[in-house]
């Protein structure tokens, strides 16, 4: 394939991001990527679940930890892993607008979980004094939520820099692997917080 | 040329063959000669495993030699092309199933044998003792009596005596190789674990994790009286006090230094805790700080220069270093204070 | 464009071109290089150490350097020179294997190499701000989070950078493999030595998240007074362990399979014979790897586990002893019936066998938990893993500079002189460590600065410390070797071992587009296919048309070099806040290439079809 066609395909195949070996290659690497940060999790899950008693006299998930926030942060990040879904939906329809305009309400939604986490750090710092330096349980909790956050904020920087990058080129061969696989890491961060939900708020309220 | 690189062999085998059988090390430290439980059932683990491991290597070696001396192409065979043989079942099913039999056998005994150190049972009506371990030297706490001792454990033959460990900096591991195989000493958790010796003895030991600049001179001893000597060593240990006044000038003269510089870390009374390592004993103990040799002038250099023989060691942020009015005399008179500490006639000498 | 770069003369532009490339070729040449150079530091490290230990109370070396020395030496080895040297050959030999023209991400492999690199310098700047890493290459918590100065952080922020390279290149060796094949280049019809690079890359990416996660919290806990370590604030140190080990032992796999590989293909070659009982080999392959995930508290029997943990650990660390016991036996049937050639590459195999056999024996001994509670920590187990790392690793990696020298640059290594470095490394190294075992067992624990008089220890020390010289010499000769070579070495063919795979099938050094055509493979060892139905080379899978190649790029090394500027930024804030600004520079730097990248289209280019049939015609 030539790389004009590549750029500027005739057709656009069903499965854009796998039409070409460098889409194929992006995709797989990609789960192998998402593999490797499994561990990566697993292992910050495991510092938690080990420290996560370990206060220090300092507060305790029970004295902070509420479920409405985080009930309302979990409603907002699962319902931008699905608007992502219609964007990736889309572009396999070759519909480049559209997918934009889906992957614009996602990076909104993302922005809105970010707020409502920095809203949440705040309140712990400055309404419970409790922060990174507190306890062992303090490191481990700001040290698990703040990698997912940290992944939140590199997602949606991703999404923008693809959008702006495209935004008057629109679809092809060469950027369809990239929106994809920029997608896959989006449902990867909503499968983390859901555990973050069960394992740091509903463990440590209940 | 064949024949002397064998004869060479077999005269370096034999000659390792002696060192090995000659020198399993120096008596009382060596895991080789086991004089305690713990070290007697690593041993018979270990001997079950190099028995196992042995006969294996012989089969190996034997295919081995045999391989290399039958198959190696000789001249007129450069064009020859041996038969292409993907694999053979029977064969590679021998040596899946009889390698999980032998391990089998080291298994089991493992096992039975990691429980049994593991036991703690009997530990309410066993001696306890508090090891803690500090960089870089042990503290021993007599939990029944109350009893302070540092770096010589006195402990009776012939009973299992429970260490309940923990460190208060980083991690060390307690290594008592003749009586007993190694548990580390962690600063958040305390870990215990139990020796028995069989006989009398002063028995080498030594901290196993690393843990600083002078991780290799934290050498301890314990010394294994009979259960009398021991009870006696307690009572004798119970009635020590730093006010007793020693019969010399020079040593009464190192007791007032003592006083005033050392006290403020150290105790001579066995029922007083301390922050640095209790001397209420000194004068009979087996060496200086774990690994110098035991006299005068070592304990005058020590006490002058502590850096020298231990780097970074606890000593190093006592007041009386900076404010340099210890000399060489003032530090022999303290000497002759300590070494006149001998408040028990249980020493290491009823240990032989 | 790198063909046209490559054509200009000058020496900085073939800087430039090292600089920029991604070509697996030119990486592996670079992995070599400084892969080598770390090698030769940690043995001069390893050489004052053993100096340090020649008699009792020796004063060779201070206390605080000794410390330095253990930690750096076994930092060096593993992580600075075993993995990039296992790298070297994956980059150089896998995709010439499996009949590629590059790797899947060029890119990310260039980045790979320079992440390594300035992580692997990164950690050396200690030694020049007042003392390197002292904790042990374990660095164990609290003794690392306590270490004075900031030699434990260079530590930990070049392990990090550069094992982010190592995660990024076992991703890019992963997707080789799975998406690069040539035709007719099935899983089961893989050389070995692919199959134990694949799985080696599986590990690495399951394993180095785990080193990353235990770095990430010792940097906080060092650098922004966190506390999970720290038990005055409720932490843990054993957590540390935990993490350092569950990277750690699938780390000691990670570079031995691809050793075992090197030795299968050395074995199948010079014995003329294909590799006894392959499928096997790969399930052992398999196998090894994934026991390796379910074993690492075997380092811990002595942390106060309790038995049953123990118990269960023991058990499933033996059972590695039977696929690596199936290999052992089918190397040996590989050789069995064969026609035997011993030149170098051999003679490293043969010596490798009984080696890592002990190796393997007191791997096993060590698995017994009981007895381990006597081996722990002593010379035992220094004499273990050498056996292993030496022993497995090292041989391979010397067996393998031997056997693929002539496809890396075209000429053969002097054999005369390749025989006396492995009489003179080989004798050397056992009478370093076998003695070793020993010494543990007589009461004498690793990471000893002196030993005491009159401990019964001094022969064996001694003993020791003459095998350590006769290993630097062995070393010197290779390297001479390698020198000598370089200038009058004659330039042989592309298969001068009479090869079996496809790497064997093209010229010496391989042209930049690898095949000409895509091979088609009809077989396991598909060269010696050909040469057994009498052809004399590959059959092509597809007529001669334009090749696409991928770009070079500065890109990944700015990217690297900012991440080490960064470093310098994260460690001396923690004196002053206004190296923050460093910090900002470096991840501004890095995160700006990364978005370069992203922004700029890179197709790559095309050889065209004629220029190859000019090539052709002109040779």
């Amino acid at each position: 394939m030539s790389d004009h066609d590549i750029l500027n395909p005739k057709e656009m195949p069903h499965d854009p991001e796998k039409a070409t070996l460098e889409g194929k290659n992006k995709f797989i690497g990609f789960w192998f990527f998402l593999g490797g940060e499994t561990v990566l999790f697993a292992s910050l899950f495991g510092t938690y679940l080990a420290l996560r008693n370990s206060t220090n006299n300092g507060p305790s998930s029970e004295d902070l930890f509420g479920l409405g926030l985080v009930f309302i942060m979990t409603m907002l990040l699962l319902t931008s892993s699905l608007t992502s879904v219609y964007a990736m939906y889309h572009m396999k329809n070759n519909d480049f607008k559209k997918m934009q305009v889906w992957l614009g309400i996602t990076v909104a939604l993302g922005l809105a979980f970010l707020g409502c986490e920095i809203y949440e750090f705040y309140h712990y710092i400055h309404g419970y004094e409790f922060t990174f330096r507190s306890s062992a349980f303090g490191s481990a909790f700001y040290t698990l939520v703040g990698f997912h956050g940290g992944h939140v904020v590199f997602g949606l920087l991703w999404f923008i820099a693809l959008m702006i990058r495209n935004a008057k080129r629109g679809l092809n061969l060469y950027n369809a692997p990239k929106y994809y696989i920029a997608s896959l890491y989006w449902h990867f961060i909503d499968v983390v917080w859901v555990f973050i939900f069960t394992v740091v708020y509903l463990m440590g309220v209940l | 040329m064949k024949g002397w690189i064998s004869k060479l062999r077999t005269l370096s085998l034999f000659a390792f063959m002696v060192l090995i059988l000659s020198a399993c090390g120096k008596e009382n430290l060596t895991s080789l000669v086991p004089k305690g439980y713990g070290a007697e059932q690593s041993f018979n683990v270990m001997i079950i495993s190099i028995l196992v491991m042995i006969i294996v290597f012989v089969v190996v070696m034997a295919i081995y030699l045999y391989v290399i001396l039958r198959f190696r192409r000789k001249k007129g065979q450069e064009d020859d092309i041996p038969k292409q043989t993907e694999g053979n079942k029977t064969l590679e099913t021998i040596w899946t199933i009889i390698p999980i039999i032998l391990l089998i056998v080291i298994a089991v005994p493992t096992i039975t044998a990691t429980y049994d150190l593991a036991d703690t049972s009997d530990q309410e009506d066993a001696i306890n003792i508090n090891v803690q371990g500090e960089q870089f030297w042990w503290h021993f706490e007599y939990a029944n009596e109350g009893l302070q001792a540092s770096q010589d454990l006195y402990i009776p033959t012939g009973e299992k005596v429970y260490l309940n460990m923990e460190s208060t900096d980083v991690i060390h591991s307690f290594w008592l190789p003749s009586i007993s195989g190694k548990m580390d000493v962690n600063p958040e958790n305390e870990n215990s674990m139990y020796i028995e010796a069989y006989e009398e003895g002063v028995y080498w030991g030594k901290c196993t994790e690393f843990c600083g600049s002078s991780h290799s001179l934290m050498d301890f001893k314990v010394i294994a009286v009979s259960p009398e000597e021991y009870n006696q060593w307690v009572e004798d240990m119970k009635g020590t006090s730093e006010q007793s006044t020693p019969e010399t000038t020079t040593a009464q003269e190192g007791q007032e230094l003592f006083s005033n510089n050392c006290l403020q870390c150290h105790a001579t009374d066995a029922n007083q805790p301390s922050a640095g390592p209790n001397l209420a004993n000194f004068g009979d103990r087996t060496t200086i700080a774990g690994v110098l040799d035991y006299n005068k002038e070592e304990l005058v250099n020590w006490i002058t220069n502590p850096a020298e023989q231990k780097p970074a060691n606890g000593m190093l942020d006592a007041p009386y270093l900076e404010e340099g009015h210890i000399g060489n005399e003032e530090a022999e008179k303290i000497a002759d204070y300590l070494m006149q500490l001998q408040p028990s006639e249980i020493t290491p000498e009823s240990a032989k | 464009m790198s063909t046209m770069v490559a054509n200009q003369k000058g020496f900085g532009a073939k800087i430039w071109d090292y600089l920029t490339t991604v070509d697996h070729k030119k990486i592996a040449i670079l992995y070599l290089v400084a892969g080598g150079f770390f090698f030769l530091i940690g043995g001069l490290e390893a050489l004052a150490i053993r100096w340090q230990l020649v008699e009792p109370m020796n004063d060779f070396v201070s206390s605080g350097f000794y410390n330095e020395l253990i930690t750096m030496h076994g930092t060096t080895m593993i992580f600075l020179a075993a993995m990039p040297l296992i790298f070297a050959f994956m980059n150089a030999v896998v995709p010439l294997q499996i009949g590629a023209r590059d790797v899947a991400f060029p890119f990310l492999n260039s980045l790979g190499f320079w992440l390594f690199l300035f992580g692997g310098i990164m950690l050396n700047v200690g030694w020049f701000t007042g003392g390197a890493a002292d904790a042990g290459w374990t660095a164990y918590a609290p003794l690392s989070t306590t270490s004075p100065g900031e030699g434990v952080d260079y530590y930990v922020l070049g392990l990090q950078i550069s094992g982010a390279g190592t995660l990024i290149g076992g991703i890019n060796f992963l997707v080789t493999i799975v998406n690069m094949r040539a035709p007719g280049m099935t899983y089961m019809r893989m050389p070995l030595f692919t199959w134990t690079a694949f799985v080696a890359s599986a590990l690495i990416l399951f394993a180095f998240p785990a080193l990353t996660v235990g770095l990430f919290l010792m940097m906080f806990d060092r650098l922004f007074d966190s506390g999970f370590f720290d038990p005055s604030m409720g932490g843990n140190s054993v957590i540390w362990q935990h993490l350092f080990w569950i990277f750690g032992h699938p780390e000691v796999y990670i570079l031995v399979l691809p050793a075992f590989g090197i030795f299968s293909e050395i074995f199948s070659t010079f014995s003329k014979k294909r590799l006894f009982g392959y499928t096997a080999m790969v399930f052992a392959t398999v196998l090894i790897a994934f026991f390796g995930f379910m074993v690492w508290a075997h380092h811990m029997f002595t942390v106060g586990l309790g038995p049953a943990a123990n118990s269960i650990f023991a058990v499933a660390t033996m059972a590695i002893a039977v696929p690596t016991g199936i290999k052992i036996f089918n190397w040996l049937f590989t050789l069995w019936g064969g026609s035997i050639t011993i030149n170098t590459p051999m003679l490293w195999g043969l010596g490798f066998i009984p080696t890592f056999t002990v190796g393997g024996f007191t791997g096993v001994m060590l698995a017994a938990a009981a007895a381990d509670f006597q081996y722990h920590d002593t010379y035992f187990v220094v004499a273990h893993f050498h056996y292993v790392i030496v022993g497995g690793v090292v041989f391979g990696l010397i067996a393998g500079t031997h056997y693929w020298w002539p496809k890396m640059f075209g000429k053969v290594l002097n054999d005369k002189l390749g025989k006396v470095t492995f009489w003179l490394f080989f004798t050397g190294f056992h009478l370093t460590f076998f003695i070793q075992h020993f010494l543990g067992l007589m009461g004498m624990p690793r990471r000893y600065w002196v030993y005491l008089e009159d401990q019964g220890l001094n022969l064996g020390n001694m003993i020791s410390t003459i095998g350590a010289l006769l290993m630097g010499v062995g070393t010197i000769v290779l390297l001479y070797n390698i020198v000598v070579t370089s200038i009058k070495g004659e330039k042989v063919s592309g298969d001068p071992w009479d090869g079996r795979t496809l790497e064997w099938a093209i010229p010496s050094p391989p042209p930049h587009y690898n095949f000409k055509q895509t091979p088609l493979v009809r077989g396991l060892d598909p060269l010696w296919v050909e040469k057994s139905e009498g052809r004399k080379g590959i059959t092509p899978a597809e007529p001669l048309d334009d090749i696409h190649m991928p770009n070079g790029s500065i890109l990944p090394f700015i990217m690297s070099l900012g991440l080490f500027i960064a470093g310098f930024g994260f460690i001396y804030q923690k004196y002053d806040l206004s190296w923050l600004i460093v910090l900002f520079i470096g991840m501004g730097i890095t995160l700006g290439a990364m978005l370069t990248r992203s922004l700029k289209d890179d197709l790559g280019h095309h050889i065209h079809k004629e220029d190859l049939e000019k090539e052709e015609a002109g040779e």
